[in-house]
């Protein structure tokens, strides 16, 4: 059952019901859907940005506990951070949740995100953590498509 | 009744700590010991090319493929022996059927039957030929009970009818669809009916000349035998008619570079060297459903679904999809707010193998208004302690998540 703790943390369970910065937002200058094609997990991220800094972002979508509580924490995490911080926050988070033996410095800069790690001991489950963030990243890209996530 | 699962090794072992509880037989069965030895033994033994050489092991390998589809045949009670022609799979049935058949009989604006609660081998060819030919998809909807509605089915026939496409039971609900009448209804219109059989076969006695259907397709590896091998069962006068799915090698007569006579039936349809370790082992399994019995398999599996049912029922806050009073050892459902993945995960903790995901039946995902759900399928090696694995499992989730 360890194992399952470490995954389903309360804070996870608890982001997975009750998503924070879920909804539309109008004034968003850029919306992208991410779509995991196996388990028909949906993302719709609406991001606001201002001179390369992500002012607000909200999320819409249906998925398991663990994508939606990585997407509503990932919303709350991201708000208001640059380009730049973004991209070394997607870094981190993407090595955390996928590589085992991660300096215990990721930690610490990850804070809340860190909760998402317990992922690491179910491969299958990788790709809903990270269906927010790459969903994300191509929203940063500019795609303004749809992206298909299969890691 | 532990008694079939010492057939099958897998169940040796353990998963995560816990013996494995494998719930889900409608994705693909597990093999007995008998199948994995008679592949052994043929690569073995008797390994050789079939139909090409005239020396002994190819004789014997040749005469161990054709034998079964002997068996094949006998199993269905199909008329003839070249009425059977081995495939990859189910999805390659109905591909080779929409392709061969489809392009040469059908027209812009014509229309094919197909209905809602269809796996996508079932819906998808058929899109193709929406595409290639311009022709019309016409639905069988889904009642709430997960029956078909057989009145709207009557209404959907029109002088462009040209193919009915229809599931012997359906691999979420379960559903055993009333085929008889739907093809007594078709073949009054004179339309031909292709049944995807490929969750009834190893689940009830299936019989062709009973069905009467015109194509019957269904898959090894469903049925405890090998991946990769599928039959396709059609009646010799609409075989004949139909042009090659795919040319190469053992499906032609005669070849100059300016003219091809194609072979017989079934060789028409088989072209290149076939999968033929998967058909002898298909052998193998035919013979062990032989053995266990129709009659008890059936017997077996329908009060298991019954007991699994009426515990599944009194888990709160599990709403059940598909309560047909005709269905086959599949059980689908969802619970409260609780997505089938998270579900999925913490049975596989505790060594539970269940399905949980859109089941490749988007449309029916949609009907009933849910993106996915968790899915349980019965194969003759489950028993009751399997069932009371699952609903303690259950427990589990319900500990996670409150
Ligand atoms: C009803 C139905 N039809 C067709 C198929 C496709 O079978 P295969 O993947 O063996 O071709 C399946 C398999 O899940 C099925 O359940």
């Amino acid at each position: 059952m360890s194992e399952l703790r470490e995954l389903y943390q309360e804070i996870i369970i608890d982001h997975g019901r009750h998503p924070r910065n879920f909804g539309f937002l109008p004034e968003a200058t850029c919306h992208q859907e991410g779509f995991n094609p196996l388990c028909g997990d949906k993302i719709i991220l609406h991001l606001y940005e201002n001179k390369d800094v992500v002012e607000d972002l909200k999320f819409e979508g249906s998925g398991c506990a663990i994508s939606i509580a990585s997407a509503s924490l990932m919303t709350e995490c991201l708000k208001g951070k640059s380009r730049n911080e973004i991209e070394e926050i997607f870094n981190l988070f993407h090595k955390w949740v996928t590589m085992n033996d991660v300096p215990d410095e990721f930690k610490e800069k990850l804070g809340k995100l860190e909760v998402l790690g317990g992922v690491r001991e179910f491969p299958a489950r990788v790709k809903c953590a990270t269906l927010a963030w790459h969903t994300l990243k191509a929203a940063l890209l500019g795609q303004n498509l749809k992206l298909e996530v299969v890691e | 009744m532990q008694v079939y699962k010492k057939d099958f090794p897998i169940f040796s072992q353990t998963i995560h700590g816990k013996p494995l509880v494998y719930l889900d037989s409608s994705s693909t069965s597990q093999k007995p010991s008998c199948v994995i030895e008679a592949i052994a033994h043929y690569y073995q033994h008797n390994y050789a090319n079939v139909h090409r050489g005239v020396y002994e092991l190819s004789e014997r390998s040749t005469h161990l493929y054709e034998k079964t589809r002997k068996k094949v045949q006998w199993f269905i009670n199909a008329a003839h022996t070249h009425e059977i022609l081995f495939t990859r799979g189910t999805t390659e049935s109905i591909n080779l059927v929409a392709q061969s058949y489809g392009r040469t009989h059908f027209k812009a604006e014509d229309e094919i039957i197909l209905s809602e609660m269809e796996h996508h081998s079932n819906i998808v060819p058929w899109c193709m030929l929406q595409e290639q030919l311009g022709i019309k998809l016409k639905i069988i909807p889904v009642l709430e009970t997960g029956e078909l509605d057989l009145l709207a089915y009557e209404k959907l026939f029109s002088s462009r009818t040209k193919m009915v496409a229809i599931s012997h039971a359906s691999n979420v609900l379960g559903t055993i669809n009333p085929l008889k009448k739907i093809i007594a209804i078709a073949h009054a219109a004179k339309v031909p009916v292709l049944v995807d059989g490929a969750q009834a076969f190893p689940h009830m006695p299936v019989d062709m000349q009973l069905l009467d259907c015109d194509f019957y397709t269904f898959s090894a590896h469903k049925a405890y035998g090998p991946t990769g091998i599928g039959i396709l069962y059609g009646k010799t006068a609409l075989l004949e008619k139909m042009v090659p799915y795919q040319g190469g090698g053992s499906m032609i007569e005669k070849v100059s570079f300016k003219k091809i006579t194609y072979g017989q039936l079934p060789y028409k349809f088989e072209a290149g060297t076939p999968n033929m370790a998967g058909v002898v082992g298909f052998y193998a399994a035919l013979d062990y459903l032989e053995k266990m019995g129709m009659k008890a398999i059936v017997q077996h599996e329908q009060e298991l679904l019954a007991y699994a049912t009426s515990k599944l029922k009194a888990i709160p806050g599990v709403r059940l999809l598909g309560t047909a009073p005709d269905k086959v050892g599949v059980l689908s459902f969802v619970l409260n707010d609780i997505h089938p993945h998270d579900i999925g995960t913490i049975l596989d903790h505790e060594g539970i193998a269940i399905r949980a995901g859109h089941h490749c039946a988007m449309p029916l995902m949609e009907k009933y208004q849910i993106p996915a759900c968790v899915r349980l399928s019965f194969g003759l090696y489950n028993s009751r302690e399997d069932v009371d694995a699952f609903v303690a499992g259950m427990q589990k989730v319900h500990e996670v998540f409150n």
